[in-house]
């Protein structure tokens, strides 16, 4: 047998192993819009911190983090920063949106928007933007995906051929069974995940160096700059970390579907509990960066970081062990993507076709639609990823840009009377104006700060000016719950 | 139960200044420790330190829920 061919059977076994986990959890409910989106609200700590956790660890933190590491160097340690930091964020907000989910049958972060502000148009506002930003970070996983099973063949599968393969995966994976099975295949894929980061994060060093301690005394004499900020780029210094991180992390849960994961938790309480237990998992990250930065002394010269992880570990480790490899990155791109697939899908049909185009509409031709933007939002992004060639973190930074500007609206919602509708809308037009404005004309980072960073702040200034000027208005979470009971007890708080 | 306790924010802070707004302190290869270059060891020391401070920040709400609010 050829060592591409083993490589390649062991990918293709675990996926399949995936696929079959994610059918049979599936199977036996019967699939309503409730079930589908947030699994009718009764997960645990375990199962939320496994959604999470399934969510957060994309191919962006195993081949995008070990790129960085091995093209950029110190700037890199930004995503450290960040996730640790978004869970902090999270300890105080979650409950609360949590509290306004359950309150009002919440599915999606825009139902949140229309229930505080009772405006129609924002929240198809903040469903399209959301949509928008999905697209990116999707193509991310797609290009990841693409990327693995062309290293993994040996250059045999052309990454056009590779992606399409992952489409077709995906976008079964998400028919056949919604959010529940994602939870489930987490499992699968945060073992398989953590046996290859550190099999291959202290490996790898010691394969070459005797050792991680080894490796790092022969990096610092040979590149010691590349270690710190800001490392071999040119402009990505301290006030771009500082504006990065805060970006970042504000932005994180602003994420449709990380946001929607919110409401499948069973209480506020267990997502207080899952807030202080995260962080412990971005342990992990580090492991990568020792892979990107032992390739800097092994395989100098590469063109695309991207692809530094997975060649190493190709010349490394046997073919079946770049398969277990392989087939973890193949999991850790699909699980989050089908998750980014089945929100961008959920709100483009509920909160941004129904309201704007057929009010009269019903839940099941909701979730009928919704199966349809499957294919078509999964199409767009594969067309993005065969098409353009943006590094995987460049492709992250752009989606948090537009995503991050929800943060003022769903904060000032949660803690500011005094905010209007006129005054959110205004500042997410800013933000996210602004934003593309600087990322597109090639203004990224202005005046050395993260575009992304300087948009959030005008957009901050907008919605404040903008609420104080337009006259007050009524808070959509002090009106009575649709769960009456279930408020009433809220409320004597 | 709207807006968290003075203590818990502070203590959601620390994170905040340790590993973000202090970066030009500790952005540095020297000393290694443990073999690691100082800003590497330094980020992931403020790993567990910064779900030890979120521990804190929930026994103080905790305490607070026990004296009969919601949940």
């Amino acid at each position: 047998m050829k060592p591409s061919m083993i490589a390649l059977a062991v990918i293709f076994g675990i996926v399949l192993l995936g696929a079959i986990i994610g059918i049979c959890s599936g199977r036996r409910r019967q699939m309503d819009l409730e079930q589908w989106t947030v699994a009718g609200r009764g997960f645990g700590v375990i199962f939320v911190w496994l959604l999470m956790a399934g969510e957060v660890y994309t191919t962006f933190a195993f081949l995008g983090a070990s790129g960085w590491a091995y093209s950029r160097g110190g700037p890199t340690l930004y995503i450290i920063a960040y996730l640790t930091l978004a869970y902090v964020i999270s300890f105080f907000i979650l409950p609360e949106i949590w509290e306004a989910g359950r309150k009002f049958t919440l599915h999606t972060e825009s139902d949140f928007f229309q229930q505080r502000y009772g405006s129609k148009s924002l929240a198809s506002l903040v469903a399209i933007v959301g949509v928008i930003f999905i697209i990116p970070y999707l193509q991310l996983q797609l290009t990841g995906l693409g990327i693995i099973v062309e290293v993994a063949s040996l250059h045999a599968i052309s990454r056009p051929l590779a992606m399409l393969i992952a489409f077709v995966i995906v976008a079964g994976f998400v028919f056949s069974s919604g959010i529940r099975a994602v939870a489930w295949v987490s499992v699968l894929k945060d073992s398989l995940m953590l046996i290859a980061a550190f099999s291959i994060g202290i490996g790898i060093p010691y394969h070459y160096f005797g050792g991680i301690r080894p490796m790092f005394k022969t990096l610092t004499q040979a590149k010691a700059a590349h270690l710190t900020m800001p490392g071999s780029t040119s402009n990505l210094g301290h006030p771009w970390y500082i504006s990065t991180v805060l970006l970042t992390a504000f932005g994180f849960y602003m994420w449709p579907h990380a946001f929607g994961s919110v409401f499948t938790a069973k209480s506020g309480d267990t997502l207080r509990r899952n807030a202080v237990i995260m962080p412990l998992y971005t342990i992990t990250l580090p492991l990568l960066f020792f892979v990107g930065f032992t390739a800097i002394l092994v395989l100098p010269g590469l063109k695309n970081g991207d692809l530094a992880l997975l060649t190493l570990v190709s010349q490394t480790f046997p073919p079946w062990f770049l398969g277990v490899v392989g087939g973890a990155g193949a999991l850790t791109a699909m699980v989050p993507a089908a998750i980014l697939i089945l929100s961008a899908a959920t709100l483009f049909a509920k909160n941004f076709f129904r309201p704007v185009f057929k009010p009269a509409m019903k839940d099941e031709d909701v979730a009928k639609l919704a199966k349809v933007m499957v294919v078509v939002i999964t199409g767009i992004a594969l067309y993005f990823a065969i098409y353009s060639s943006t590094t995987l973190v460049g492709l992250l930074l752009l989606a948090y840009a537009g995503i991050a500007q929800f943060f003022p609206g769903v904060v000032c919602g949660l803690y500011w009377k005094r905010v209007t509708t006129a005054g959110v809308f205004a500042g997410i037009i800013a933000g996210v104006g602004t934003a593309m404005l600087l990322v597109l004309s090639k203004h990224d980072p202005f005046i050395g700060l993260n575009a992304g960073f300087v948009a959030l702040c005008l957009n901050v200034l907008v919605t404040v000016v903008a609420s104080v000027l337009t006259p007050a208005q009524q808070d959509g979470f002090n009106q009575p719950g649709s769960r009456a009971a279930a408020s009433a007890v809220a409320i004597s708080s | 139960m709207k807006i968290p306790r003075t203590g818990a924010l502070l203590l959601a802070l620390v994170p905040f200044i340790a590993i973000c707004f202090s970066v030009p302190l500790w952005d540095r290869v020297y000393p290694l420790v443990l073999g690691l270059p100082f800003n590497l060891f330094w980020l992931i020391g403020w790993i567990p330190l910064t779900s030890l401070c979120l521990w804190g920040a929930y026994r103080l709400q905790d305490r607070r829920s026990g004296k009969g609010a919601s949940e």
